[in-house]
């Protein structure tokens, strides 16, 4: 693994691996000394190009119990405001010595652009990128769904996978790339996915996604579900109308206080509701519902440490410098097609 | 000392020809090199108060267990679950950036926690003290234990640090070509009986390139 770009070339392995470290990374949160040497000396640059409260945050706290340095760098009040390009901003970066860069960018495909086209050796951790992948999200969603169903069925959670799951994600699917990159993981691990929303919030194609699709949120909770895993609604990318009115989503695609009694009354008492966050209540969750014991919001962020200093700690823990180093540059150009491959 | 008794396996298999090993322990002198630790154990802490044994993975922990099996078979007021952990040192070690990413492995403390006890470290080979340093780091982290010590299955000598084992099940003059094996039920599977091997290295590695 040399990238994490997406979940969907990530193999079962791989996935595996990283929340299995995530396991043991999650107890060093317990100790009285919440730090690791283990990346001591390496440089970690989180280039934000959007807005982010916790990814970046998440990723900063990981990058500092793992004891490597972090450079803080956001489009807003940097020469990207001047109009430098990605390329220039990259090769700053690579001058500088940063051993991986955390990028979240507007465009889907930045990060990827940045791991294949030389600009840099460092490793690319994708933190979001336009409305295609995020893929650390997924991972600890997955992680907190694991943890959830390994408790259910009374067995270890390391090395397990999520077969037989049944995942409901609902909400502005368009527009997520939690969504996207968590059918991707979802199924690799063996999880049932279904998508809900309103067809306006679909992209063209889910059809050939592996999940089921569907529009009307009660029927798909009535069918039986583990886990409800609400999206934002993305108002910012909404440049058109989607729905009629926020009144009339809410109380057809949103979590409210009703279906949150309908999990009691269907007897689905170990049903878990997820969100990414952002939350905003009274929208897609209600506040009964986000602050329900049935909530994984902050769980979720807790794990979100976790499972980014396992990705951390697996991309730059081991020899990187010597790969750069003894590629030739013919090398280079053949792995670039496969480069996007994290495995 | 994972490396110097696991990674071997493959290159002695693809090379059994030119492989010369020889057994070095069998089961009964393990057991018995573990017998005369436990009872040295008890005798330098003087009795059994305030005792934890933390096994190094891989096999040092199965070792720590048989171990405390034993110290419990001696004195019975020692249950044995409680005074065995594991300490996980791979994101302590100093040699991480020059190798493959290593996957850690679990960390398990007594609930007793460490403070104020007396630490036996258990490991299986003691080769260059790398791995006890990077315990020692390790263990600093989590408390601050009375004492430390180290008892170990084999010592092999080369030692780059100045680390000293406090327990021997025994001394093994080696090359540093060599390679010590070491073959444990809980880790190795049963199909084979516990053992300590010496392969000769230099042959192995012309066999197997």
């Amino acid at each position: 693994m040399r990238h994490l770009l997406g979940t969907e070339a990530l193999s079962r392995e791989n996935a595996i691996q990283i929340l299995d470290t995530a396991q043991e990374m999650a107890a060093v949160g317990e100790r009285e000394v919440k730090k690791l040497p283990a990346l001591r000396g390496r440089t970690v640059v989180n280039l934000f190009f959007e807005d982010s409260t916790r990814t970046r945050i998440s990723f900063e706290a990981a990058a500092k119990r793992l004891s490597a340095d972090v450079i803080n760098f956001s489009a807003k009040g940097s020469s990207v405001s001047k109009g430098e390009s990605l390329k220039d901003t990259a090769q700053t970066l690579q001058a500088m010595g940063a051993d991986a860069v955390v990028i979240r960018h507007w465009a889907s495909g930045a990060p990827a652009r940045l791991a294949n086209s030389g600009w840099i050796d460092a490793a690319v951790i994708n933190a979001g990128d336009g409305t295609h992948a995020h893929p650390t999200q997924a991972l600890l969603d997955a992680f907190t769904m694991r943890a959830h169903w390994a408790k259910l069925s009374g067995t270890s959670s390391v090395g397990a996978d999520l077969t037989g799951m049944r995942v409901v994600i609902a909400g502005d699917v368009l527009h997520s790339r939690v969504a996207r990159s968590n059918v991707w993981l979802l199924r690799t691990l063996g999880a049932h996915v279904t998508l809900v929303a309103p067809p306006t919030l679909l992209p063209i194609g889910v059809e050939h996604w592996p999940c089921e699709v569907s529009y009307d949120l009660d029927a798909t909770l009535e069918a039986g579900v583990d886990a409800v895993m609400m999206l934002r609604v993305q108002a910012e990318r909404m440049n058109a109308s989607f729905f009629p009115s926020t009144r009339e989503y809410a109380r057809r695609w949103g979590f409210d206080d009703a279906r949150l009694a309908k999990l009691d009354a269907l007897n689905l008492k170990d049903t878990i509701i997820m969100h990414p966050g952002p939350m905003n209540r009274g929208l897609e969750i209600s506040s009964a519902a986000a602050d329900s014991p049935r909530s994984t919001v902050l769980a979720q962020v807790r794990n979100g440490v976790s499972v980014r200093m396992a990705t951390l700690y697996l991309l730059l823990a081991g020899d990187l410098r010597e790969n750069t180093t003894t590629s030739t540059p013919a090398a280079v150009n053949n792995t670039v097609p496969n480069a996007k491959d994290p495995s | 000392m994972n490396n110097s008794s696991s990674a071997f396996e493959d290159v002695h298999n693809s090379s059994a020809p030119l492989n010369v090993s020889r057994v070095v322990l069998t089961a009964a002198d393990i057991e018995r090199a573990l017998t005369r630790i436990a009872y040295e154990i008890l005798e330098a802490n003087k009795g059994s108060a305030n005792l934890l044994l933390l096994g190094i993975p891989r096999r040092g922990y199965p070792l720590a267990q048989r171990l405390a099996a034993k110290l419990a078979a001696s004195d019975p007021a020692i249950d044995p679950a409680a005074i065995v952990g594991q300490l996980d040192v791979t994101m302590f070690r100093d040699d991480l950036a020059h190798q493959p990413t290593r996957a850690p492995q679990r960390t398990e403390l007594p609930v007793s926690g460490i403070d104020g006890k007396t630490i036996v470290l258990v490991d299986d080979v003691l080769y260059s003290g790398r791995t006890i340093r990077a315990a020692l780091d390790a263990l600093v982290d989590l408390g601050r234990p009375r004492a430390v010590r180290l008892a170990v299955l084999v010592d092999r000598g080369h030692r780059e640090l100045p680390i000293r084992a406090d327990h021997v099940g025994k001394n093994l003059p080696t090359s540093s070509s060599e390679k010590v094996r070491v073959h444990l039920a809980e880790i190795d599977g049963v199909d084979v009986p516990d053992e300590v091997v010496i392969e000769s290295g230099p042959v192995v590695i012309e066999g197997g390139a």
